[in-house]
């Protein structure tokens, strides 16, 4: 099966710094892939050139087998991007927006979809109003409306939850996740890591204009950070724990705990030696961990 | 094609929805240019036989408002958009260069087609004025539209911020126009700057577009329609050039 996004020895060099310095990515048809970076990693450039915005200095791009330069037209066709920018035309309402939107791709008028879309974005009362007297939010919603209004099967989006409330953010995500059920493609770039940990099937973290960790999400956790053991303690921590001890807080210790059987033998031992446990949490290692962990350790 | 039309409604759209910036004013700064220099010229300046300085006058200044017009309308559509980031709207989807070029090109030319109509149809109310030929008029009106959409088009991919524009328009625009013989006969000028108006393209411009109404001009109308249409190609090339190699638009 061609793949949703094959990108080979990527290279983007702006005037003063080299944004993307040979990446090489697949990602296959249904997946739900999460490309994570710090700021100024490369992603939204990585994305720009994907979308045409952006031209690369050297290396390939296609989307659905199309290269992104040379066969362009097929290329957007099966592409939709959320910029990270919120971007919004002043002159026209949120309905007028997705028609032309939907017209520039070459499609008919298609009103059941649109309020389709703007149903599922919670935008529906919105329509008729111009773009910019939309919040934040709204706009960003209206963003992923346009991004969706030409049915791409590959779907990119540049931080699509920035500035968007808890509430919204997961029915974005709900509905996000029914398109994906649905044979879309999902890329998304996003500085919420518990969100791209939930959502997401596999994950590549881009550092300096380099993929650092490439994987499931699922081997990422589990390679990436060490389970860990908080205690609140009525005592001393009784020395047979020193060894796990990785740091003290508050009078809250932090242990190491590489595998779940350990918990048994630690609780007896502390029950031995007469120490109360006052409190206790068991840390799982999060995307988060890992990704600091990546960073910290990934060569420049 | 469903691209282009959309894209073209939309920058029609654009501007019709605040006509009374866009299409009014121009109108209303045309009428005041023919008010007052006709009524402090009219008694002194016989240009041609049997033509009134304002009736004279009339025909540069609908042709001034459809260049300035098209030009002000394509490019600061562009500048706007690319100020704001909403340009990402059109360089997202598989429209083509050629699409790009003509939605905008034609958007341009409608609005200073109808700002020209306006302004005619005001002066009409003070003069009486004929249109001998009016199949030049509409050449000359089109050709040097084309002209200034496409000027207006690459000013606007280049610039960076409103302050680029306006000096395009300044250092440009106006004096380009100014010294076309919009006011004036260039036969009235003295031979050094006669001939320099002849490497003015919108001399010619003007002096075909006054054929169309008077049948007289400073040059032979087929000499300068012979200016108009190239110039019009040239322009036209350039622009397409620059939106295909992605000048300023696609980093
Ligand atoms: N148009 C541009 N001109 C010059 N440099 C640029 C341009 N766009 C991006 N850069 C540089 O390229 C690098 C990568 O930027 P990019 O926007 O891809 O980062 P990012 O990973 O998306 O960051 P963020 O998480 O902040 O969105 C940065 O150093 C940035 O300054
Ligand atoms: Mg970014």
């Amino acid at each position: 099966m061609t793949c949703a996004v094959r990108i080979r020895g990527l290279e983007k060099r702006f005037p003063r710094v080299q944004a993307l310095r040979g990446v090489d990515l697949d990602i296959e048809q249904g997946e739900f892939f999460a490309l994570l970076g710090p700021n100024g990693a490369g992603k939204t450039t990585l994305i720009s050139i994907l979308a045409g915005l952006t031209r690369a200095t050297a290396g390939t791009a296609e989307v659905m087998g199309h290269d992104v330069v040379r066969h362009y037209r097929q290329a957007r066709r099966n592409l939709g991007v959320v910029p990270q920018e919120l971007v919004f035309d002043p002159f026209f309402t949120v309905r007028e927006s997705l028609e032309f939107q939907a017209g520039y791709f070459g499609l008919k008028r298609d009103d059941a979809w649109i309020d389709e879309l703007l149903s599922h974005l919670a935008l529906l009362d919105k329509a008729d109003t111009n773009t910019r007297r939309l919040s934040g939010g709204m706009k960003r919603r209206v963003l992923v409306a346009q991004a969706l209004v030409h049915r791409p099967p590959v779907i990119v989006l540049d931080e699509p939850t920035a500035g968007v409330d808890v509430e919204l953010r997961q029915s974005l995500w709900a509905f996000i996740h029914q398109l994906n059920a649905r044979g879309h493609t999902i890329l998304l770039t996003t500085h919420y890591l518990e969100e791209a940990e939930t959502l997401c099937q596999r994950v590549a973290m881009l550092k300096e204009g380099h993929i650092v960790a490439l994987d499931s999400t699922a081997n990422l956790l589990q390679s990436g950070a060490e389970r860990h053991l908080e205690l609140v303690l009525d005592g001393e921590l009784p020395d047979f724990l020193q060894a796990r001890l990785r740091g003290r807080e508050a009078g809250r210790y932090l242990l190491a705990l590489p595998d779940y059987a350990e918990l048994e033998g630690i609780l007896a031992g502390l029950r031995q030696a007469g120490v109360g446990v006052r409190d206790l949490t068991v840390g799982k290692p999060d995307l988060e961990s890992v990704f600091l962990k990546v960073m910290r350790e990934a060569a420049p | 094609m469903i691209g282009f039309w959309t894209l073209f409604k939309k920058e029609i759209l654009r501007f019709w929805k605040v006509l009374l910036q866009t299409v009014a004013a121009p109108i209303l700064t045309a009428f005041l240019y023919l008010l007052i220099f006709a009524h402090v010229l009219a008694a002194h300046v016989q240009v041609y036989p049997g033509v009134g300085y304002t009736a004279f006058l009339m025909p540069g200044l609908v042709m001034m408002s459809v260049l300035q017009n098209t030009f002000a309308n394509a490019s600061s559509s562009l500048i706007q958009s690319k100020i704001t980031g909403n340009i990402v709207f059109v360089l997202l989807p598989p429209l083509s260069y050629l699409e790009f070029f003509m939605a905008y090109v034609l958007a341009a030319l409608v609005r200073g087609l109808v700002i020209g109509v306006g302004v005619l149809m005001v002066g009409l109310l003070f003069v009486d004025l004929h249109l001998r030929h009016p199949l030049w008029i509409l050449m000359f009106g089109v050709g040097a539209g084309v002209v200034f959409s496409c000027i207006g088009m690459m000013a606007g991919i280049w610039a960076e911020k409103f302050d680029h524009l306006a000096g395009v328009q300044n250092f440009f625009i106006m004096p380009l126009t100014f010294l076309s013989g919009v006011f004036y006969s260039i036969h009235s000028l003295p031979d050094f700057w006669q001939g320099m108006s002849r490497f003015n393209p919108v001399f010619y411009m003007i002096d075909g577009f006054r054929y169309g109404f008077f049948g007289v001009a400073d040059v032979d109308p087929r000499l300068s329609l012979a200016v108009v249409v190239p110039t019009a190609l040239v322009a036209s090339l350039l622009t397409l050039w620059m939106l295909r190699a992605g000048y300023k638009l696609r980093h």
